[in-house]
């Protein structure tokens, strides 16, 4: 397919060949992202474009088509550029006008003072792989990916990078194969494999990728933006189609800049710190010039990412026994949860839990889940973990140490000198899975840093929102992410909802039996879980009249007996799980039956806690 | 001397040129530098009249027979020039330097250099019309429709026409506003000798709009003809006039641009007006304005003008041919002043969920170190663009421009809110549509309703509460009492919210927070004295001492909600006594005493000391806070869950439909929050309602009305506070129907509110009556009346008993107990004991009593 390898090896000719058929008339911009879109439509091209997050970057084609699945993590100052130029040749003094759009360096000298000469303007982001983005869905995306496309464009490079992450994770959803790689080709020494990860680590000692978790690996990005960037907002995923430009050039080495900078008073303007964060080695963070852009609204490769309202019909063909698949969903969590199968239905509703709106400061439909009773210092909260990052395509889990609530740094910060907005832990794209591990805080002393994460945190939790920390003034950012807490008792944080842990089983071996639980599904179960959560978030919601009064009925009722029962907190609550459980079953309106269902386990849930409360005695 | 071999050095070098005997008609200057060159491609026109700012250049480089001093000094200026030469490093314009005296009059006064219209880069006239000699002939600038004689004649006209009878511009104040304004400023530059004129250029739009366009479009050609214009006027009517040099016309308010974030590519080389935050200043930056050359073999002297950062470095000494042989001398080059700024977005511009743009901002001159980081300006500039070059070898380059704006003119948004009362200078702009959109809102009749219902929607009822903070948010008219020795008069209106928990108190204290532009957001437990007023620090960089603000100062004119006000410390909260009162803030600090304005409004919200409200007990005892304070609160209310069937009801339906209507049913049934926001901003800003004569009536009677209630039972039921808060509350509502004059209508609606405050805050439980010395004193008439009879009454025991020195504690209790009809309590005879023992009447000892 040559043509193929036209548009995706050398998109620039393309954009140059529509340039000059335009004889300077400005619709050619136009035609230029009309071509690649339809380009990208058509059978599924969109998985032939090979993925930054899956290639090394070395083996990119400089100047072709590529996409990255990223996260937009800072938004820079827009930019003049000349989007029209034209080149004074002196030997042959001939004139040539020439398109400088998705480009980021002229050819041939320059012709300051030309009157063709069309100042554009575009806007750069700052893109990092999605934070936290599980494992599973890394591979998923790139064999969904790979396996389709009929030829890998531009380069040889036969990653086997996701064998390795499958022994690391002992991982059971995909069987592993010790000799032959995912195309069934027998597996190749992977001698670059140092040297891609040598390349991080060294950048991070020389340059910090502002990755908002520690430990994060990836290219990050500089993507130009050419059109309509105020529809981009900040932690937006998205997946760029772009122009990849690598050119050495674009490095700027602080020391020769110094020495020639001392006469120009346009070089003045950056610090030398700046200039490390925006301009950095194209090596490590590679310019992209967007050709198009797709805004995702989730990050699950098994579900299309296409615009929500065609997920519902997604869901229940992809899931006809929706049913079934929550039911064994159920029974899996509950084994995990030790046989607790009410924390088991609270689990459910929590991770299909979504912010779908907001009433001014009010955010609708989040459900913060509270898991109590979990074991101090014991290895069961992190395996805990291991098992909601199977089910969700990113999640992060936060130990809340003492150390880690005084030393990390969760609240973006903007940082002046270097004119960037330092990423930190709450800095998440929508619908992450943060757990929360109050098990491993001990008592002491919170320093001021503390107090400023447990506030952050709070606030988080409490009205779906950071506010992001801008030295003079704090900006405030809406966010959507899902929180559960494990603590041993209540937790310190606030919550929608707290569960009291009740295991029925005492396993002697926690490891061995929890490992026994997971190797008992089936692989492809995993993918239906994982279908089956992301598909149900987003379905719509509603309710009658009819269970509107019955629900209105049914809440003067309660507070006739006992006012004290029943508090405008408590209808909160019941109306989201409410809502939640109706989802949960693959149900677009409130019946009445699901109303009472909510009713019972939300009064199983209180009897406990109250229980817990008369048990304990010291509780509050 | 060096300086005497300087200067001669000097005139020797430039004894060659032609001295013209004037600067101000420029079209004889035959001269024209080799910057000049740039903008004139056909050299043709090189012997065009050149125009532009001659004043400017010509003076700079010809008039050099006699140098003046940087500064006007009052005796002998020439012989002084000699000694401030020889200041070995001459920051300073070059222009600054060279000028002649007579110390008066247009040609006698320097111009000086305006590295803020760029580098001296000069257009010739073209002549449009060449063709048609005559009087059709038409002289512009190249690469501009600007004529230079029309357009000094239109300023100058402007100059001495225009009046600005409406004007209420702080800098105005003083100046007669039926006369023509402008021509009042020369004679102020005249008195105090400040060679700046300031133009808003509004007013030049108003007066003529073809000038204003050419002023946005070509600002570097229109100032510099601006600038001659106002000085052949001004020299023309003051020539006796001493100035340090010439009067520089800065610009300012150009409406081009508002916001950072408009600004595109079609603004580069115009005027335009943003307003931001400084973030950064970098340190002093000396820029070299004019290259000293001295040949190596016959120490000739030259001296090159730097073009756009470069300098063309002479290659052949002129005077002994030598190739090669001239060296730069620093010491004697020129330099002017420059400092980069970088500014930020303002918070209120932004489109939510982006963060903000920066821009580079380069002042010039008299301009550098006008501000500080921190501060909120707005600034008049020149919006430029520059190639980036990769590698100075190489011939590629970035495909980037660096862009930048010089600054003509700052102007502090945020100064007066520290030291004045002036709220014009952060007026919001509302279009004429928007304007009259509010004006028809206000109109309507139910329109008080309206804004409390569409105040918080998610919040169910508490209509009350909801009217007591949109009046808040409206606050009452600032009056000044400073001539009588009252000082301000407080016109925000606080208000506390108690309640028990989960009455979604703090969601209407985050609601508030998010509609007013200068909101803060504190919780009790979290903030410190310091956090909340003001604290001194090191800046690590400068080693200066910098007042940093905390939440009340920073909510100056908005309002500061606090969380959990029970939760604060005392220390903290004795802060607030000064700031809800005297609407300042007193900091003695680290060698820093001052006090600064905290006009903020406060919302706080605090929970019972018992987990739940006790029905039973007064405010003040349920939530435990000093009456001191409590009094300072306008309203008080008590968000309790009412038990009531209907009630129930509406709050269900209420919350279920948050859950599922849609977005656009939500905004039908109520005015959203932006249009709230600008109401409220607009009301703030332009309504100013006086009491009118019947509304004072009203307000009387209600104060004579409340006083009256109490003293039938021989309480105080009213004090001049509650006045004063009536006055607020009743000026506040005449705001919201954006009426400028208080109405009884206000007044009813103030006696309601306080009214339903005060039967929800201070009803003696133990009586049920209104008794507002429950938060005067922290204590109901009637407890304090019981106080004393139960102290009476143990008197009369004790002295029934006789001449017993010592008494049982227990045992007079029980006695106590069984003499009185009703039940006393061990506090209530605790309470007595100690106040006969203030009456020194008997001593406690452990558990002994003895008489004195």
């Amino acid at each position: 397919m040559p043509t193929v390898h036209d548009w995706i090896n050398n998109p620039l000719a393309v954009v140059d060949g529509l340039f000059a058929q335009s004889n300077s008339s400005p619709d050619w911009e136009k035609k230029v992202v009309e071509y690649f879109k339809e380009k990208l439509k058509l059978n599924d091209a969109h998985t032939w474009v090979p993925s930054l997050n899956d290639v090394p970057l070395y083996y990119l084609k400089p100047n072709s088509l590529v996409k990255f699945r990223c996260m937009v993590q800072d938004m820079f100052d827009p930019e003049f550029f000349m989007g029209v130029y034209e080149t004074n040749d002196l030997t042959s003094n001939s004139k040539q006008v020439k398109c400088g759009k998705y480009k980021d360096i002229t050819v041939g000298g320059v012709d300051f003072n030309s009157r063709n000469t069309v100042t554009s303007e575009r806007q750069t982001f700052y893109c990092v792989p999605i934070p936290g983005e599980s494992q599973w869905a890394k591979e998923i995306s790139f064999i969904w990916c790979t396996s389709q496309a009929r030829v890998v464009p531009s380069t040889s490079y036969v990653p086997n990078r996701h064998k390795r992450s499958y022994e690391e994770d002992d991982e059971m959803d995909t069987q592993p194969q010790h000799d032959v790689d995912m195309w069934g080709r027998p597996k190749r020494q992977e001698t670059e494999a140092p040297s891609h990860d040598s390349s991080s680590a060294h950048c991070t000692s020389s340059l910090d990728l502002n990755f908002p978790l520690p430990g994060e690996k990836g290219p990050a990005c500089l993507v130009k933006v050419y059109e309509d960037w105020d529809g981009f907002k900040l932690n937006d995923m998205l997946e760029v189609f772009g122009i990849l430009s690598v050119d050495p050039a674009l490095s700027v080495i602080a020391d020769e800049r110094e020495a020639s900078s001392l006469l120009d008073p346009t070089e003045v303007t950056e610090t030398v710190e700046e200039q490390r964060v925006h301009s950095p080695p194209p090596s490590l963070v590679p310019r992209l010039h967007m050709l198009y852009a797709q805004p995702l609204v989730h990050n699950n490769p098994l579900l299309p990412s296409s615009a929500p309202e065609n997920n519902g019909d997604h869901l229940s063909s992809v899931l006809g026994e929706l049913a079934s698949v929550r039911a064994e969903l159920h029974t899996y969590l509950t084994h995990v949860l030790m046989g607790d199968s009410l924390a088991a239905e609270y689990l459910i509703l929590h991770l299909i839990s979504n912010v779908y709106s907001r009433r001014d400061v009010l955010p609708l439909g989040k459900f913060t889940l509270n898991l109590s009773g979990c074991p101090h210092s014991s290895p069961y909260t992190e395996h805990l973990y291991k098992v909601i990052q199977q089910l969700v395509p990113s999640s992060y889990r936060l130990c809340m140490s003492l150390h880690n609530m005084n030393n990390q740094r969760m609240v973006p910060r903007k940082d002046y000198t270097a004119n960037r907005l330092v990423s930190g832990t709450l800095q998440l794209a929508n619908n992450t899975s943060l757990f929360l591990d109050e098990t491993q805080l001990e008592q002491g002393q919170l320093d001021a840093t503390g107090v400023r994460n447990i506030t952050a945190l709070g606030n988080l939790i409490s009205w779906q929102k950071v506010d992001y920390d801008f030295n003079y003034h704090q900006m405030e950012f809406p966010c959507n992410i899902n929180v559960l807490i494990t603590s041993e008792g209540r937790s310190l944080l606030p919550s929608d909802s707290q569960v009291n842990l009740r295991p029925t089983l005492n396993p002697p071996n926690l490891e061995e039996y929890l490992s026994a639980v997971q190797v008992a599904q089936v692989p492809s179960q995993f993918n239906k879980y994982r279908i089956y959560l992301s598909g149900a978030r987003a379905l719509n919601y509603t309710i009658s009249d009819e269970i509107t009064k019955a629900v209105e009925e049914d809440f003067v009722e309660m507070r006739k007996d006992d006012p004290q029962s029943m508090s405008a907190e408590d209808l909160h609550r019941l109306l989201v799980v409410a809502r939640l459980l109706s989802l949960s079953h693959g149900q677009n309106t409130l019946s009445r039956d699901g109303w009472m269902k909510a009713k019972q386990l939300e009064a199983l849930r209180i009897s406990r806690t109250q229980q817990q409360k008369s048990l304990s005695g010291n509780e509050p | 001397p060096s300086a005497c071999i300087s200067t001669s050095a000097r005139l020797a070098s430039r004894h060659h040129r032609p001295l013209p005997e004037a600067s101000e008609s420029a079209s004889e200057d035959p001269l024209s530098p080799p910057s000049q060159r740039s903008r004139a491609h056909d050299t043709s026109t090189e012997l065009q009249p050149m125009p532009t700012s001659p004043a400017m250049d010509t003076a700079a480089q010809d008039v050099s027979l006699f140098s003046s001093p940087m500064a006007p000094h009052l005796f002998y200026p020439v012989l002084q020039s000699e000694v401030d030469a020889s200041s070995p490093l001459m920051y300073g314009t070059p222009s600054s330097r060279v000028e002649g005296t007579p110390r008066s009059g247009i040609r006698g006064t320097p111009a000086r250099q305006r590295a803020d219209l760029g580098s001296v880069r000069k257009a010739p006239q073209v002549d449009m019309h060449s063709d048609e000699q005559g009087a059709g002939q038409r002289l512009v600038i190249w690469g501009t429709d600007v004529n230079v004689g029309t357009c000094k004649e239109k300023f100058q006209r402007f100059l001495q026409q225009f009046t600005a009878p409406n004007s209420r511009e702080e800098e105005n104040a003083g100046l007669d506003l039926n006369e023509p304004l402008y021509m009042q400023k020369l004679d102020e530059i005249s008195v105090v000798g400040e060679p700046v004129l300031n133009v808003n250029c509004s007013h030049i739009q108003t007066f003529d709009a073809d000038l204003y366009r050419q002023l946005i479009c070509y600002p570097q050609e229109v100032i510099p003809t601006f600038d001659m214009a106002v000085n052949e006027l001004f020299f023309d009517r003051l020539p006796d006039s001493v100035l340090e040099h010439q009067i520089q016309v800065r610009p300012y308010s150009a409406l081009k641009t508002r916001n950072m974030r408009a600004l595109n590519p079609e603004d580069i080389d115009q005027l335009i007006t943003i307003s931001g935050m400084v973030i950064r200043t970098s340190q002093l930056i000396p820029e070299m304005q004019e290259a000293f050359f001295r040949c190596q073999v016959c120490v000739f002297n030259t001296r090159v003008e730097v073009d756009r950062g470069r300098i063309a470095e002479p290659a052949v000494c002129r005077n002994c041919n030598t190739t090669h042989s001239m060296a730069l001398v620093h010491n004697r080059s020129a330099f002017s002043d420059k400092q980069m700024i970088k500014l930020q977005e303002s918070p209120e511009d932004m489109p939510a969920g982006q963060t903000p743009h920066t821009t580079v901002v380069y002042a010039h001159n008299d301009l550098v170190d006008k501000v500080q980081p921190g501060d909120r300006i707005n600034i008049t500039g020149i919006y430029r663009a520059a190639p980036m070059r990769l590698n100075p070898r190489q011939s590629q380059v970035k495909s980037v421009y660096k862009t930048h704006i010089d600054v003509i003119h700052f102007r502090k948004t945020d100064e007066k809110r520290l030291h004045g009362l002036d709220e014009d200078g952060e007026q919001k702009l509302f279009t004429k549509e928007r304007v009259a959109m509010l004006k028809e809102l206000a109109a309507k009749p139910d329109v008080y309703e309206r804004l409390s219902s569409a105040l918080a929607p998610s919040i169910y009822e508490h209509e009350d509460i909801k009217k007591g903070i949109l009046l808040q948010l409206f606050g009452g008219t600032r009056k000044d009492f400073t001539q009588t020795g009252r000082g301000n008069f407080r016109a925000e209106i606080n208000i506390l919210l108690c309640g028990d928990p989960g009455t979604s108190k703090s969601q209407l204290l985050q609601y508030v927070y998010n509609l007013v532009p200068r909101g803060q957001y504190t919780s009790g437990k979290g903030s410190s004295a310091v956090g909340l007023t003001a604290y001194v620090m090191k800046d690590p960089e400068t080693r200066q001492l910098v007042l940093q603000t905390g939440a009340l100062v920073l909510s100056d004119n908005g309002i500061c909600c606090i969380d959990e006000f029970d939760k604060m410390s005392d220390n903290t909260r004795s802060v607030l006594h000064e700031v809800m009162e005297q609407q300042t803030l007193s900091i003695a600090k680290a060698g820093i005493i001052c006090q600064l304005n905290a006009r903020t409004s406060v919302l706080a919200a605090a929970n019972p000391v018992e987990s739940q409200w006790n029905p039973k007990k007064t405010t003040i005892e349920n939530i435990q806070l000093p009456h001191t304070l409590l009094s300072r609160f306008d309203l008080i209310f008590l968000m309790l869950d009412p038990q009531d069937e209907a009630y129930d009801r509406r709050l269900a339906h209420h919350l279920v439909a948050l859950y599922y209507q849609s977005e656009e049913q939500i905004e039908e049934e109520h005015l959203d929050m932006a249009v709230l926001k600008d109401y409220i901003a607009f009301a703030r800003t332009s309504v100013h309602p006086r009491l009118s004569e019947e509304a004072s009536q009203a307000l009387i009677e209600a104060y004579v009305d409340m006083r009256k209630i109490g003293s039938g039972r021989g309480m105080v039921s009213a004090y001049p506070r509650q006045l004063e808060s009536l006055i607020r509350l009743a000026e506040a509502h005449a705001k919201v129907r954006f009426s400028s004059k208080v109405e009884s209508i206000d007044v009813e609606e103030a006696k309601r509110l306080h009214r339903e405050a005060l039967k929800q805050s201070a009803t003696d439980p133990r009586t049920g009556f209104v008794d507002i010395s429950i938060l005067t004193t922290g204590m109901s008439a009637t407890a304090r009346k019981r106080k004393e009879e139960v102290a009476q009454a143990l008197k009369k025991l004790i002295q029934s008993k006789g001449k017993t020195p010592a008494m049982k504690y227990q045992q007079l209790f029980d006695d106590l107990r069984g003499q009185s009809e009703a039940a006393i309590t061990k506090d209530m005879f605790d309470e007595a004991l100690r106040a006969l023992a203030d009456e020194d009447y008997l001593t406690v000892t452990g558990k002994t009593v003895r008489l004195l």
